[in-house]
């Protein structure tokens, strides 16, 4: 790779000087500068994963199932490895060390062996000398299959025979669930589960599923480094769990494995699984040339793991004064052929089925179940947003049932600092839920618009479909919450190093090793503003994103990386002054290095039997959101016109507020996505829909403008105050926008995204 | 692949009848999605982007000549956008700008999608599909044009031209149902024309049948007309939505035009 095109993040150096902020009670922090990758972005010059290249390189292409279940009988490769330009061609004989891997169990074959369980799951791998000679290399690969029936029901699943032979997810703390292609059951039984109120009511609730959408495809490049060890240079959210799930399937030591952030074009959670990482490598240890993959749109569709579609039955049981008295919910979540994060999911949809309110009695039971249908796991909200979708409709309801203002029975049961959650565990550090509920509520709602108007100022936009007629408005009110950083004893860390030393005009710069993914948050801004912080200098300079110089950092994903990162670098550049102190102020031609690793508060497992904290808390912190939606809804057509969303959300301390607002608005532009249109359709377990012509998305159109108000109240564990800030606003936009939609329509509208049809009543 | 790139008609329709195997290509919108989703690997492209002749539009005697390379954006700038505003109103609701700066008429008829938005607005105007080759040029109706989903009327030596329409200055419109706001393709739409010079109801709907078709009515049956509509569509049920959603949407698209129309 001496060649010049060594893939790697360029040194980026802090530049931007801003008078310091009034010193605050958690420690000053200078204001954040300007998003280093933001240019680059706006203007194409950004280096996407899906940009990499190297001289010698070959591409590597995946042949993947057609079915959704079936056993193979046979593979043929000859014709394959007699094309043109063709290097190798791999199937799982060829994979030399573990067979499967998987984020939290080893269930998922690298390549498929005896059965496939679901469409799209990799069967065999072929690098050539062009990627549509791989392709059609692989089209010439004979897989004989004998189709079986497909698990494509997950509420039936657990009667159905099971899709795996091994019960990969028992025997690890969970409740002993003995039905067949259970991934975990979760049962939370809080004070009386029969306790009665003077109201009641119920619903059934369905979410579809939805895809994360990155528009950067998985994509990257493996390189052997000619001693056996490979680099792999990806777009991930999470370098060292990557190498430790890829270094045991080479059959190699975790150092000679090393991972390197290529640029990431989005995540949303969907690349907390492998894709083509072990992929890659085994072309490339196979052929010792750089090996590149680049997901096709399509396949991407296949490549990364969804969010589970999930049906909901609610009961919510309240005394006449609006107070919570018990909630009952049963979820069933579709984990599709593989465990992934399914495990966790389940877990936070249970934990945050009430909703931020106090519940003195609660039943609980989430069960994710293995099926036929694509493999599901991590994405923004991570089961919080299904039983937000669920619970916050089942409090509109009885909202309408008691005759009670819906934002002011909201306040009633709000959730404060000192209440006990179903888990048992007390609420310790922040948590402002009257707070946030009040000033959303403040937002002064927009006038309606005079008509006539322009028909893409209405439902139905630019098809013109309405000049007003049929159109009613509707305002909704939704409250969620969720929690931040990882939960149930896991050890979470996030390391840190940092290197002093003077540069040729003899001034001190700092070098800053984090191995956090920079996946479009701006992370990496909030390396760079820490250091700058603490260590009293401009001259930062962060060094590439990379398994090799530094430990781990954890997932960029639940809501933890700003927290997580802040909190390491903090130690770190601390570690490092204190150093420079004692050497008396002067490196005098020297270097200082230190490495430090950062943990929040430990958490413990819940009991499996009654779903209980075993410790002082599951979780280490919770935020929160509210959000406020004006709809106009085109009653005889179906269509939808989002108008104005104030949103205001518990961030502890925005660091770098604009990019608290970007992430507001992102996250609920995708919420709002779930709620009118995103949905992987399958039928059967094959996917129907796998391109961006029919897998809508929102477009500019789409999404209205979102009013944010940042409510600070910091959080006492967290550096600095801060909160991540990335969920709650996907948590909470979907049930919100329902929640409009059913005031402007009368309708119930239990599933989600809402077709015409619903609205409509057909 | 082979680009085969002809500066004149006459080149094009020599190399098309050379090649007929070579796959014309307008603006690409539609040819390179194929492409790209390797559902077809043709062996030749012919380019008709340096074929001055079918850009643009002109007028002859009465009647619109709309070159096979007129896009939408040309469809949507006055004056034509005045004379054809069926036709403008449904380019506006094409795609992105990116495509509707390169997607063409001649496209929308070479692909004979359902789901063609022009489709239906030269329906209601009476619109004519003028095709040639080197045995030479013909007009047929556009509603023979069209035979199925994505199948029409051309030979494989011939080209489209041009569609030619004779504007009837009567007041029309178009919709189109779609389940986002903008950059979708029909659910269903509907252009309708009240003629009232020829005391007639046009409309014709997309997305609700095999192919884009043709409603006609007597200006005194509009009571019924919406109905009318509803019940000649053949809606089947897609991914899109369902066909009893598509049939009650063109009932309510047809009220909605006529009203606006009639108005
Ligand atoms: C993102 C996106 C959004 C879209 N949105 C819409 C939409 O909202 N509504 C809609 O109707 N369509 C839409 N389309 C489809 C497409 O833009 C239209 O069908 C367009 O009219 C095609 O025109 P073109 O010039 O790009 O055709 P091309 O792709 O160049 O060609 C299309 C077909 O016509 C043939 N062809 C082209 N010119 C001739 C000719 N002169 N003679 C004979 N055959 C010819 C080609 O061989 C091919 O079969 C969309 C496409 C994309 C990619």
């Amino acid at each position: 790779m001496g060649d010049g095109t060594v893939p790697r993040m360029h040194q980026r150096r802090a530049t931007t000087t801003a008078p310091a902020r009034p010193e605050l009670e958690l420690g000053r922090v200078v204001p954040a500068e300007r998003r280093l990758d933001g240019v680059p972005k706006v203007t194409g010059q950004f280096a996407y994963a899906s940009d990499l290249s190297a001289a010698g390189m070959l591409w590597g292409h995946t042949l993947r199932s057609p079915h959704a279940h079936a056993r193979i009988r046979a593979l043929d490769l000859s014709q394959a490895l007699a094309q043109p330009g063709v290097h190798a061609v791999l199937t799982h004989e060829d994979v030399p060390g573990q067979k499967r891997y998987g984020l939290e169990f080893a269930d998922q074959p690298v390549l498929a062996f005896d059965r496939v369980r679901y469409y799209g799951e990799p069967v065999a791998l072929v690098a050539a000398e062009h990627p549509e000679q791989a392709r059609r290399a692989a089209a010439r690969i004979r897989v004989e299959y004998e189709p079986l029936e497909p698990v494509a029901d997950a509420p039936r699943a657990t009667e159905l025979p099971p899709i795996h032979d091994h019960r990969w997810t028992h025997g690890h703390g969970y409740l002993d669930d003995p039905r067949p292609n259970v991934v975990r059951s979760l049962v939370i039984r809080h004070g009386d589960p029969d306790a009665g109120g003077d109201v009641s009511v119920a619903g059934v609730y369905e979410l579809g599923m939805q895809d994360q959408a990155f528009l950067g495809p998985e994509s990257g490049l493996a390189v052997p480094d000619g001693d056996g060890g490979v680099d792999i240079y990806v777009a991930t959210q999470w370098l060292h769990v990557d190498r430790d799930q890829v270094a045991p399937c080479l059959g190699l030591r975790p150092e000679q494995v090393r991972l390197h952030l290529a640029g990431v074009g989005g995540s949303f959670g969907g690349r907390e699984d492998l894709s083509m990482q072990i992929h890659a490598a085994l072309l490339a240890l196979r052929t010792n040339r750089p090996v590149k993959m680049v997901y096709s749109r399509e396949e991407s569709f296949v490549g990364h793991v969804h969010r589970h579609p999930a049906r909901i039955e609610a009961e919510h049981r309240a005394d006449r004064d609006g107070r919570l008295v018990c909630v009952r919910m049963r979820i069933v979540l579709d984990g599709g052929a593989y465990a992934s994060s399914s495990a966790a999911v389940t877990s936070n949809a249970a934990c945050f089925a009430c909703g931020p309110y106090a519940v003195a009695n609660a039943l609980i039971e989430a069960t994710s179940v293995y099926t036929n249908n694509p493999p599901c796991g991590a994405m923004r909200g991570f089961g919080a947003v299904q039983t937000c979708f669920a619970a916050e409709a089942q409090m509109d309801k009885l909202a309408a049932a008691l005759a009670v203002d819906p934002i002011e029975l909201r306040l009633r049961n709000a959730l404060a600092p000192g209440d006990t959650l179903p888990t048992g565990q007390r609420v310790s550090g922040s948590l402002p839920v009257a707070e946030v509920i009040r000033r959303c509520a403040e937002l002064p709602l927009p006038e309606p618009e005079e008509l006539p108007r322009d028909a893409i100022r209405l439902p139905g936009g630019a098809g013109n479909t309405t000049r007003g007629e049929g159109v009613r408005r509707g305002v909704g009110f939704a409250l969620g919450f969720k929690n931040l950083c990882f939960s149930e004893g896991f050890d979470d860390y996030c390391a840190a190093r940092v290197r002093l030393f003077e540069n040729a005009g003899g001034e001190l710069v700092a070098e800053v090793h984090c191995a956090a993914a920079e996946v479009g948050q701006g992370v990496t801004n909030v390396i760079a503003q820490v250091a700058r912080t603490e260590l009293g200098t401009e001259n930062v300079v962060l060094a590439p994103h990379t398994t090799a110089t530094v430990d781990s950092a954890g997932s960029s994903s639940a809501s933890r990386m700003t927290w997580m990162a802040a909190g390491a670098i903090r130690l770190a550049c601390r570690a490092a002054r204190e150093e420079l102190e004692r050497r008396g102020g002067a490196l005098a031609g020297g270097e200082i290095g230190v490495e430090r690793v950062y943990r929040h508060p430990r958490t413990w497992p819940l009991d499996p039997d009654t779903g209980q904290i075993t410790g002082e808390r599951a979780h280490v912190a919770f935020a929160c959101a509210a959000m406020r939606v004006v709809v106009e809804v085109d009653a005889e057509l179906g269509l939808t016109r989002v108008v104005w969303i104030g949103a205001a959300q518990d961030v502890g301390r925005a660091l770098n507020p604009q990019a608290v607002e970007g992430q507001i608005e992102g996250g609920t532009a995708q919420g709002l996505g779930l709620a009118l249109m995103e949905e992987i359709s399958t039928r059967g377990g094959l996917i129907d829909n796998a391109s961006f012509t029919d897998y809508l998305i929102p477009t500019a159109l789409d999404v209205p403008p979102v009013e944010s108000v940042l409510v600070e109240d910091p959080e006492p564990d967290a550096p600095y105050g801060v909160k991540g800030v990335g969920e709650p606003p996907t948590v909470v936009s979907t049930a919100a926008i329902a929640s409009a939609l059913r005031d402007a329509t009368g309708r119930e509208l239990a599933r989600v995204p809402v077709r015409p049809d619903d609205v409509v009543g057909l | 692949m082979e680009v085969l790139t002809p500066r004149s008609l006459a080149e094009a329709l020599a190399l098309k009848a050379e090649r007929p195997d070579a796959v014309p290509i307008g603006g690409g919108t539609d040819v390179m999605v194929e492409l790209n989703f390797d559902r077809a690997r043709p062996d030749a492209l012919l380019n008709l982007n340096e074929v001055g002749e079918l850009k643009g539009w002109s007028r002859e005697d009465g009647r619109v000549r709309l070159g096979a390379a007129l896009t939408y954006a040309d469809a949507m700038r006055p004056p034509l956008c005045d004379l054809l505003p069926a036709l403008a109103e449904a380019s506006r609701t094409v795609g992105s700008p990116q495509i509707r700066n390169r997607g063409t008429i001649g496209g929308n008829l070479g692909t004979a999608s359902p789901a063609g938005d022009a489709l239906p607005p030269l329906l209601v105007e009476g619109a004519e599909v003028e095709v040639a080759s080197v045995r030479g040029s013909r007009r047929l109706p556009l509603s023979e044009f069209l035979l199925g989903p994505k199948r029409n009327a051309l030979a494989a030596d011939e080209l489209v031209a041009a569609a030619v329409v004779t504007p009837s200055g009567q007041p029309q419109t178009f919709m189109k149902v779609g389940t986002r706001n903008a950059m979708v393709i029909a659910v269903c739409s509907l252009a309708l024309v009240a003629d009232r010079e020829r005391g007639e109801l046009r409309a014709a709907y997309g997305s609700a049948g095999p192919v884009p078709a043709l409603v006609s009515a007597p200006l005194a049956d509009r009571e019924a007309f919406a109905e009318r509509v509803a019940a000649a569509a053949r809606p089947i049920d897609d991914l899109r939505g369902t066909a009893a959603y598509r049939r009650h949407a063109l009932r309510v698209l047809t009220e909605r035009a006529l009203e606006r129309c009639l108005a």
